[in-house]
């Protein structure tokens, strides 16, 4: 049950991606562009997103979720340098190559040059880390 | 200001912008169903990781949700073909690099847009609205160089 959860999950996420523009990498790099033609959609995305989220997450939080572990109580707090170096090198990255993992992801479905470099210097990436543990 | 308000009015009409929330609200219920349901958290890099490392327990769930992504972006394809992307926003070379980044540096801070900024922020994580605030930063920094470079 759990796998068709997830599944179903997969492509609800994936649609709203879609829905959102955020498979274009030009609406990322245009949210970015603060210092040129600013594009606020990515702003409208994450509002309801989160929004959403937060709700789920207040009115089930601590409880036992009916297929898995239990519905975390509290968010995570504690700040480190990994995060600071972790989060700084994923922004660049994130301008560079105009994709985060959902996108670069989902982006499979249209196999081309760009979006295959994408998913896959991104695993690579993902791959890379391992040598840190 | 103005110029701001000008944008705005110029780029967007309502139905895009309904578009584009409508668009979030789906993600955002992606990732609430998939915590309220199943306690786990949508956060793409983590499920990728997993996936690739072939992680006890959590395998076949993570692969599921990678499935639903590419089935997702299959259906998108054939109904809305116009959502996905025609070319590339860079050079390949800068796309490599970028993509590089974006895996190893979603690994290293624990999350990506989804796991810090939509799941944690949707929890009040004191760590994903951080992760995400420096992320947004260190991506407009860097528009503005490649920008100046180019």
């Amino acid at each position: 049950m759990k796998i068709a959860i997830a599944f179903v999950c997969g492509i609800v996420f994936a649609l709203g991606l879609g829905l959102a523009g955020m498979l274009q990498p030009a609406k990322i790099i245009g949210f970015l562009d603060v210092t040129g033609n600013w594009d606020p959609a990515l702003m409208f995305v994450m509002g309801p997103a989160v929004g959403v989220m937060l709700g789920a997450w207040l009115l089930r939080r601590g409880k036992t979720s009916p297929w898995g572990s239990e519905i975390p109580a509290q968010g995570l707090h504690h700040l480190d340098v990994p995060l600071y170096v972790g989060a700084a090198l994923f922004g660049i990255g994130w301008a560079m190559a105009g994709v985060c993992p959902g996108p670069a992801v989902t982006n499979l479905a249209v196999p081309s040059s760009f979006t295959l470099t994408a998913l896959g210097s991104m695993t690579a990436g993902i791959v890379l880390s391992f040598l840190r543990r | 200001m103005l110029e701001c308000t000008f944008h705005l009015a110029s780029r967007y009409d309502v139905r895009m912008y309904w578009q584009v929330a409508a668009g979030g609200a789906l993600i955002g219920a992606a990732a609430a169903g998939l915590l309220v349901l199943t306690g786990k958290t949508a956060g793409v890099s983590g499920i990728v990781d997993g996936v690739i490392r072939s992680e006890k327990g959590e395998w076949g769930w993570k692969a599921a949700f990678v499935l639903g992504l590419i089935a997702g972006g299959l259906i998108l394809r054939f109904t809305m073909p116009g959502t996905m992307p025609t070319s590339a926003p860079r050079s390949l070379a800068l796309v490599a690099v970028g993509g590089l980044l974006v895996g190893f540096g979603a690994r290293l801070s624990g999350g990506c847009t989804s796991g810090h900024g939509i799941c944690g922020i949707g929890r009040l994580s004191r760590r994903g609205l951080v992760g995400t605030l420096i992320f947004m930063a260190a991506g407009m920094v860097t528009v503005f160089v490649l920008k100046k470079l180019s």
